[in-house]
């Protein structure tokens, strides 16, 4: 059903244009890092050729929530409740697993409210990418310290925070997330690497994006700010996403100078060397650069983790080719004939 | 249970007068030690003699160790609510023997393991000891099952003692244990056994008898939660999503029981239908409210705790106009009150539930056939009007064994209503110029057209949500947008009421009042009127099936000066709902409450309304 642009647009390889992609005007806050990473989900999407009639946006309650409708008009999109997006999207996913869901969440949304939900939509490795759009801040309520803050952290009208802050990757990491990355909105290149890699995965794609939040948040010194960010970002690795129908040349990249991965699609994410060798299959190589982050205060980002091949909920029911909600009435109904059998049986 | 007196009780035994198909046996117990397959086995072989029979389990919230009750009433006469007093007890647990003599009636008969010490201060019943010990030990069973097979020494005995047909107890315990042939002979055996022992060494000195009946064809016998689970099944139900709760979790357990052989496609071998498990009741909604968006049939079930949780996700539904089916099988409110025994008090709150003006559409089921029968209505019914189906049942008819005619395969095909895939979506496109929206009335009946994800056509998507938005789903906080959205939604659902179950009216010759209520109350109230009728007071009654009201409920309602409400919470709460919905009436309505976590029963209705007639 992908409608055909006008020749002199540049379009995809399923006839799409750019503009196909894009939503409503955002209405948050000039700057805000929600809207970089929307325009990557855009661009992350027209380059992978996705219809976007094959994907579902799902979201919660707060700025990050909000999103989901600055792009993909032409997908069908949910805004629940707060914290408890994942629950909509399982039940909505199993009506047709061949739809691609992606949830946009905040830190408030998945690290306070929504903890529950969160950690358990990663062990049921639901197919759909998950983004938290982290500002360590509650935004529409105007300023309120976020789960995600830091300790120390001082805000306007709140003081000073006291509580240590959750690591969304963490969580997800040992909730058995089958692919965990983090990335920074002021580093628009990998957000949308990482964001092919995790449409391509098959399960859940827990993507942390550190989202400056420029009205209540983005103090020089602290870690949630752009200024911050871009001085302590150290990246994992440099993502390129190569997909099934490429081939990797060996002029890209100098032997022993990559690690490779390949996706359940046939996509392969090369993730170059940088200062170190780092094996993103490795889940305690995952959680101890975290904690090796946190103590040298870095703003580590990469795909932290990815089990490209663990079974994904659907795999764990016997679902039918054809969507179940496409199946007929005569498919849902058992026969006249079963319920006298039935009827039967209630008579002993 | 102070209200229980011995003088009230009818039929009291009297020795010497044979009392045929009509009494009532209660087992005593320790729960844990596996009396249910004992007290079923006879409860369904009464059954199969053509019996009528009701049997209810009065057990604590705990796995192993506390004292557990279950009765059986045998009642020729058809008459199957709770009664107040035992007329035979077998006693398996020496720690309640006392509780067991305030119910056994003069005359009536105790069974009891003959190592028990007993130390009655009554000298008007039938004692009947059992050498449980002695006849475990002869049949050799295995060390680790000779509690349970203690029980099958008073099934043999009781048997035996009342003239229930040992070929029907054969072939019920056949059906037990499907046929698994050492498991029904070793306990086969016991019974044999214990029957043989009881016909040479007792001697029969009570009046209580059983004989068979003329069959009761076209009957079966089931708890409410399989039947709701069947009904939902044969209503195509396609995502059951739950979280373990007394007394509802019988119910998704049914569900997967009945699942494969039901719900696999015999093309593909493929399931039709998943359940899933949640985390906590506020996804398990969150998930069924997903699956429904997404077009699936989708439920969950739950008690009152659960539905307190499910709060907010409901307004959702309700406001972005989801199908969806929510089972509450009631228990003993507030808080987590008594979760194993039975109450209507989950009405008022599921009625308003959620902040803001909410508005949902409530079955109210009587008996097992209509759990059957609304389980596969309901779906329907959501998917026509877009919006929450809440089922009330209660722990009595959910858990519980009743009789009942067969279920009737539904005689309506599925209505999946106003769903628009690609083809109809072009043509509903073609027909408006364009101009169609999810939330835009385009029929006049207040009811929108749909589509959902998976819809191919490039003008299928639509972004919703819980805030607000107009007809075309763009976010909107215009005034007029609001208000009009919110009254569109009124008359959605004022304007469909006739698509829900109406009300049952019984009517008697001469009736000078009546009685309303709804829901497991219906045997007792039936009963309760004979017993008013003999005592001259003819009654008409109305049982409600369904919320909002039908008109018929109001036109009954004006019909009479004295209207007695039946129902099982402390504060009236369908007499609120009626004075509520038809305050002209509100005077007329008379507040019948019984609120100890017991089934009611018919006598406790028949005195409570004769003191109120002043009487």
């Amino acid at each position: 059903m992908a409608t055909q642009a006008t020749p002199r647009t540049q379009v995809n390889l399923v006839g799409l244009s750019r503009a196909d992609y894009k939503g409503h005007n955002s209405t948050l806050c000039a700057g805000c890092g929600h809207n970089s990473i929307s325009n990557q989900i855009i661009a992350a999407l027209y380059e992978l050729n996705v219809v976007p009639e094959n994907v579902v946006k799902f979201s919660g309650i707060g700025c990050s929530s909000k999103s989901p409708t600055y792009f993909l008009n032409r997908s069908f999109g949910f805004n629940g409740l707060h914290g408890r997006m994942p629950s909509l999207a399982l039940g909505a996913l199993f009506a047709d697993h061949t739809l691609k869901g992606i949830g946009i969440s905040g830190d408030g949304d998945t690290a306070s409210i929504g903890m529950g939900q969160f950690k358990h939509v990663m062990r049921r490795n639901l197919p759909m990418v998950y983004v938290v759009e982290n500002n360590g801040v509650y935004g529409l309520t105007k300023g309120q310290f976020s789960a995600t803050a830091e300790v120390g952290l001082e805000l306007k009208r709140q003081g000073v925070n006291k509580y240590f802050p959750v690591d969304i990757c963490m969580e997800a990491l040992v909730s058995r997330a089958s692919f965990v990355a983090r990335s920074f909105a002021g580093d628009p290149k990998q957000v949308k690497e990482i964001f092919k890699a995790a449409f391509s995965h098959r399960g859940i794609a827990v993507v942390d994006i550190i989202s400056p939040c420029v009205t209540f948040h983005n103090k020089e010194d602290s870690f949630h700010s752009y200024t911050w960010g871009k001085e302590h970002e150290i990246a994992l690795h440099d993502i390129t996403y190569v997909p099934a129908r490429e081939e990797i040349t060996v002029e890209d990249f100098e032997e022993g100078s990559t690690r490779e991965v390949t996706l359940h699609d046939g996509a392969t994410i090369v993730l170059k060397k940088l200062e170190r060798d780092y094996d993103p299959t490795n889940i305690f190589e995952a959680l101890r650069v975290l904690y090796e982050a946190e103590q040298n205060n870095w703003l580590l980002t990469g795909i932290l983790y990815v089990n490209p091949n663990a079974p994904t909920i659907f795999d764990m029911y016997n679902l039918p080719e054809t969507p179940l909600n496409r199946l007929p009435a005569d498919k849902l109904r058992p026969s006249r004939e079963s319920l006298d059998r039935i009827n039967e049986q209630m008579r002993l | 249970m102070s209200q229980l007196q011995p003088a009230s009780v009818r039929d009291n035994g009297t020795v010497g007068n044979r009392i045929v198909n009509d009494f009532c046996i209660t087992f005593s117990t320790v729960n844990g030690s596996g009396s249910a397959t004992a007290n079923t086995i006879l409860l369904k072989s009464l059954f199969r003699m053509g019996i009528p029979v009701n049997g209810k389990n009065i057990f604590p919230s705990n796995i192993q160790g506390l004292p557990t009750w279950y009765s059986i009433r045998l009642s020729k006469k058809g008459y199957l609510a709770r009664v107040e007093m035992d007329h035979l007890v077998v006693a398996m647990n020496p720690a309640t023997l006392a509780t067991e003599m305030k119910y056994l009636v003069p005359g009536g008969a105790l069974f009891y393991p003959d190592d028990f010490k007993l130390d009655l201060e009554r000298d008007d019943l039938v004692l009947y000891p059992m050498p449980v010990k002695r006849l475990i030990k002869e049949a050799d069973a295995p060390q680790n099952l000779r509690d349970y097979m203690a029980n099958m020494v008073y099934v043999g005995v009781v048997a035996q003692m009342l003239g229930i047909d040992f070929d029907v107890i054969y072939q019920v315990l056949d059906a037990h244990f499907k046929g698994k042939k050492k498991a029904v002979d070793s306990n086969w055996q016991v019974i044999k056994s214990a029957a043989d022992w009881a016909k040479e060494n007792l001697v029969k000195r009570d009046p209580y008898y059983v004989e068979p009946m003329s069959p009761l064809d076209g009957y079966i016998i089931t708890e409410g939660n399989v039947a709701s689970a069947l009904g939902a099944l044969y209503g195509g139900v396609q995502l059951t999503a739950w979280y373990p709760i007394t007394p509802a979790s019988s119910l998704a357990e049914a569900v997967m029981e009945y699942l494969p052989s039901l719900r696999t496609d015999p093309e593909t071998g493929k399931t039709t239908s998943v359940v899933i498990q949640a985390e906590d009741e506020i996804a398990a909604i969150g998930m069924a409210i997903g699956a429904g968006w997404a077009g699936l049939r989708a439920m969950t079930s739950t008690s009152g705790p659960g539905i307190s949780l499910m709060a907010e996700y409901l307004g959702l539904a309700y406001f972005a106009e989801v199908p969806i089916v929510v089972w509450d099988v009631q228990r003993v409110g507030p808080s987590t009150g008594l979760p194993t025994r039975t109450a209507q008090g989950d009405l008022t709150f599921v009625n308003f539930i959620g902040h803001g003006d909410t508005e949902y559409i409530i079955l109210l089921p009587g008996n097992v056939k209509e759990c059957f029968e609304f389980g596969w209505k309901s779906f329907d019914i959501a998917e026509r009007l877009q919006t929450p189906v809440l089922i009330l049942t209660d722990l009595d008819l959910g858990m519980n064994y009743h009789i009942s005619p067969r279920f009737e395969y539904p005689d309506q095909p599925l209505d999946r209503g106003k769903v628009l895939w690609e083809e109809d979506l072009q043509n509903i496109l073609e027909k408006l110029d364009g101009k169609w929206g999810r939330y835009l009335d385009v029929d006049g009946d207040g009811i929108p057209y749909r589509t959902v994800p998976g819809n191919r056509h490039p003008a299928s998507a639509y972004f919703a949500r819980g805030t607000g938005h107009d007809e075309m789903t763009r976010y909107s906080e215009d005034p007029d947008v609001w208000e009009r959205g919110l009254n569109r939604l009124k008359r959605k659902i004022q304007d469909n009421r006739h698509l829900l179950p109406e009300p049952v009216i019984e009517r008697m010759e001469g009736a000078k009042f009546a009685i309303v209520g709804f829901g497991s109350t219906d045997p007792a109230i039936q009963e309760a009127r004979d017993l008013l009728a003999e005592a001259g007071f003819p009654t008409d009654y109305m049982r409600i099936r369904s919320l909002p009201f039908r008109d018929e409920v109001c036109g009954f309602l004006h019909e009479y000066d004295r209207t007695y409400v039946v129902e099982l919470n402390r504060d009236g709460q369908l007499k609120q709902l009626l004075t509520m919905n038809f305050s002209e009436c509100g005077s007329r309505l008379r507040q019948v409450s019984h609120i100890d976590g017991m089934p009611i029963t018919a006598n406790w209705i028949k005195e409570r309304i004769l003191s109120m007639e002043g009487k």
